[in-house]
């Protein structure tokens, strides 16, 4: 396929130039030109006004698809680590059931590693079955066994999308798999659903550090692969008595060249525990220096939150980065979170702009903040905060 | 002992900026930089060599013009570098873009590897761990120190969400790196003097022997579909009154949530 600018139709409005993500379309003679940066992601395309960039499609283009028909059901890999199932797994069953569903099929997890009585705890999160190998070999985490034997039961199983978590596990291994199974792979969902008409896999990721948002495709590979960040999706329902099938996987004799040979938990990242918490008050830039989060954190206190933060006052060092919420920190999801002095940076967001409620307390009325902030505050943060913890003393006691 | 390093010429997203009006990026005047991350394992790589006398080779998949990042890490110290461009991989995913890495690996010759944790274009963080696959040869992501390394080991901490693993892999080996590992070294004089006279080796696809269905978007089992502005969902309630008010509403509302 090629993209090409029809020149006579061309009028020189540079609109395209705006709407390409990879720079790919500069000004010659007056008109538009596409040179080899060109990903071909059709955005100029769809906004050229005068319809003169059109795609070409070339000799060579249709891919034979793989036999596909074959592949049916969704799977969750479902990682653990110390023997317990993260909670990215259960958000995983949540999505992947509404994705069964739409297919009408079956969800299945896998689970290599830990016990039988957590497989027990997928069927309860929703899964109709679990593949469970406890094999000593699971204990600690090697890229090679989990990718080996995942490639394996994929092929032998046939299943049509596998999910699993965008955590350091998921994102190590699962492209070994895509590799090895010659499979799209897409990191870092934000939102899964299947295309009513086709039936494949509309895979929604943030790009270029968040400033624009993709629709992923793989048509004509299965199975589907996508990882998911935990706290983007929500849980599925809890089940105490729903039965589904536990199968025992035999590992066999599974490659291993990496050993780990110590394990070592900080204090620091369990204690903040962000992606916990049900409420968080978050400081930025606007804080002006560290004493700010001592305000914030006597906030915190009376409705039993925690202290989250912007990447600009992580980077000024009034806190650490085991608190930094967004793209390059964590992606939170609580109940109410309060932003004090963030600007509302396309970064910050994605990593909170789910969050049930967003107050947003900025001086600046132009802050982006707002766009997203169920309750938006016009003010100084150093009034408006201690007249919050005045009146939540005052309504507590 | 010979090593190569994964670089990406990206756009520096930190001054990408989205027009409010058109709902489109603003790249106007957006500088290409080294992809941030793959600085630092050029940095790991230098410093390997310094312990080893190893030899480095620092290779990128990309336009001709990604021929500048290449001569900045010959300023920083690299011996060899290669430019793996043709027009057939031109729209590839990572899938492909490891295929193609794969194969001018291969025939460049490795002990270790080593790439940034994650591209800041696309933030995949897939390719690395693709491309050993491809090779047939142990990985670790994530490491953010090297403790050891020898003629057929090597001993690092990789990071995980509650802390860290020490980690043990024979050689031939990839590490994907993360910035804690270490700080860049600017380039020395001499180095930008070398920069400056170097000949960049090219690499097409014949001279890696890929083929042709593997690479580029035809190699590529996904597809963007179309690209879009993030939306802003809201379900705004307004607050009115003096500042004092304002507050006072506020907590009532918190109150009703929290049960204060
Ligand atoms: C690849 C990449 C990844 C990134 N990842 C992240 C990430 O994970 N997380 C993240 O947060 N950022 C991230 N960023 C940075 C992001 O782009 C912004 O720079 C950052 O979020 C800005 O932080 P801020 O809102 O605290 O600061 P600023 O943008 O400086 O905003 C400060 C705000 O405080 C307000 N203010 C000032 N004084 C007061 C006062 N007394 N009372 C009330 N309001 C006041 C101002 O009006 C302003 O709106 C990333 C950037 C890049 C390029
Ligand atoms: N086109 C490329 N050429 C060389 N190395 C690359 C290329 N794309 C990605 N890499 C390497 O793979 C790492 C991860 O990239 P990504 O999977 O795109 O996030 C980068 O930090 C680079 O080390």
């Amino acid at each position: 396929m090629r993209i090409e600018v029809r020149s006579e139709k061309c009028v020189g409005c540079q609109v395209c130039i705006d709407s390409c993500p990879y720079t790919a379309i500069v000004m010659k003679d007056d008109k538009a030109f596409i040179n080899e940066y060109c990903q071909f992601c059709r955005a100029c395309v769809s906004v050229c006004p005068e319809g003169a960039i059109i795609e070409i499609a070339e000799e060579g283009d249709k891919v034979k698809p793989a036999d596909i028909s074959d592949y049916k059901g969704v799977w969750v890999f479902a990682e653990q680590r110390h023997g317990y199932i993260a909670s990215v797994a259960f958000e995983l069953l949540g999505v992947g059931r509404k994705l069964a569903d739409a297919r009408k099929t079956t969800l299945s997890a896998v689970l290599f590693g830990s016990s039988e009585n957590e497989a027990k705890e997928l069927v309860k999160w929703g899964a109709d079955r679990v593949y469970f190998c406890g094999d000593a070999i699971f204990k600690d985490f090697n890229d090679e066994p989990c990718s080996e034997l995942l490639s394996r039961l994929i092929s032998e199983h046939k299943p049509e999308i596998v999910l699993a978590g965008a955590t350091p596990i998921g994102r190590s291994f699962i492209p070994r798999v895509a590799a090895k199974l010659k499979t799209g792979l897409t990191a870092d969902c934000t939102s899964l659903e299947i295309d009513a008409e086709t039936g494949n896999l509309l895979q929604v990721r943030p790009a270029f550090g968040g400033n624009i948002m993709a629709t992923i495709l793989c048509p004509n590979n299965r199975p589907q692969i996508a990882t998911v960040r935990p706290r983007v999706m929500k849980r599925g329902e809890y089940v105490s008595d729903r039965s589904g099938e536990i199968i025992k996987v035999e590992s066999g004799n599974l490659l291993c060249r990496t050993k780990v040979v110590e394990t070592v938990t900080e204090e620091s990242s369990c204690k903040v525990n962000l992606q916990e918490a049900e409420v968080i008050v978050s400081g930025g830039r606007g804080l002006g220096d560290a004493k700010g989060f001592k305000l914030l954190e006597e906030l915190a206190g009376l409705l039993d939150g925690t202290l989250g933060s912007s990447r600009a006052a992580v980077d000024e060092g009034w806190i650490a980065y085991s608190h930094q919420v967004g793209q390059t920190g964590k992606t939170v999801c609580p109940k109410i979170y309060i932003a004090c002095g963030i600007s509302g940076a396309v970064q910050h967001l994605v990593g909170m702009s789910s969050s049930d409620v967003i107050i947003a307390i900025n001086k600046n009325q132009e802050a982006p903040i707002f766009n997203v902030a169920t309750y938006g505050i016009v003010g100084d943060l150093y009034d408006v905060v201690p007249m919050m913890i005045k009146k939540l003393k005052e309504a507590k006691a | 002992m010979n090593i190569v390093v994964c670089i990406k010429q990206v756009p520096d997203t930190a001054e990408v900026r989205i027009n409010p009006e058109t709902n489109t990026l603003i790249r106007e005047g957006v500088p290409s930089i080294i992809n941030p991350y793959d600085t630092h394992a050029v940095e790991a790589a230098l410093q390997i060599k310094d312990k080893t006398g190893a030899k480095v080779t620092v290779i990128t998949m990309g336009p001709p013009q990604a021929e500048d990042a290449l001569r900045e890490t010959i300023a920083m110290g690299a011996d060899d570098v290669r430019l793996i461009s043709d027009r057939a991989f031109a729209g590839a995913d990572t899938w492909a873009t490891s295929y193609a890495l794969y194969k001018a690996i291969d025939k460049i010759g490795f002990d270790i590897i080593l790439c940034g944790k994650q591209a800041i274009d696309g933030d995949t963080a897939q390719v690395g761990p693709e491309v050993a696959e491809f090779l047939n040869i142990p990985h670790i992501a994530y490491v953010r120190k090297v403790e050891d390394v020898s003629d057929k080991s090597i001993r690092v901490q990789r990071l995980m969400d509650d802390g860290y693993d020490v980690v043990e892999s024979s050689l031939p080996v990839l590490l994907t790196v993360v910035k804690e590992i270490n700080i860049p070294r600017l380039p020395s004089l001499k180095g930008k003097m070398a920069a400056k006279k170097a000949v960049i080796t090219k690499m097409d696809i014949n001279a890696i022997g890929a083929e042709v269905e593997n690479v580029g978007l035809k190699g590529s089992p996904t597809q963007v579909k179309n690209i879009f502005a993030p939306d802003a969902k809201v379900d705004r309630k307004v607050l009115s009154g003096t500042l004092e008010e304002q507050v006072d509403a506020l907590v009532k509302e918190l109150g009703v949530m929290k049960c204060v």
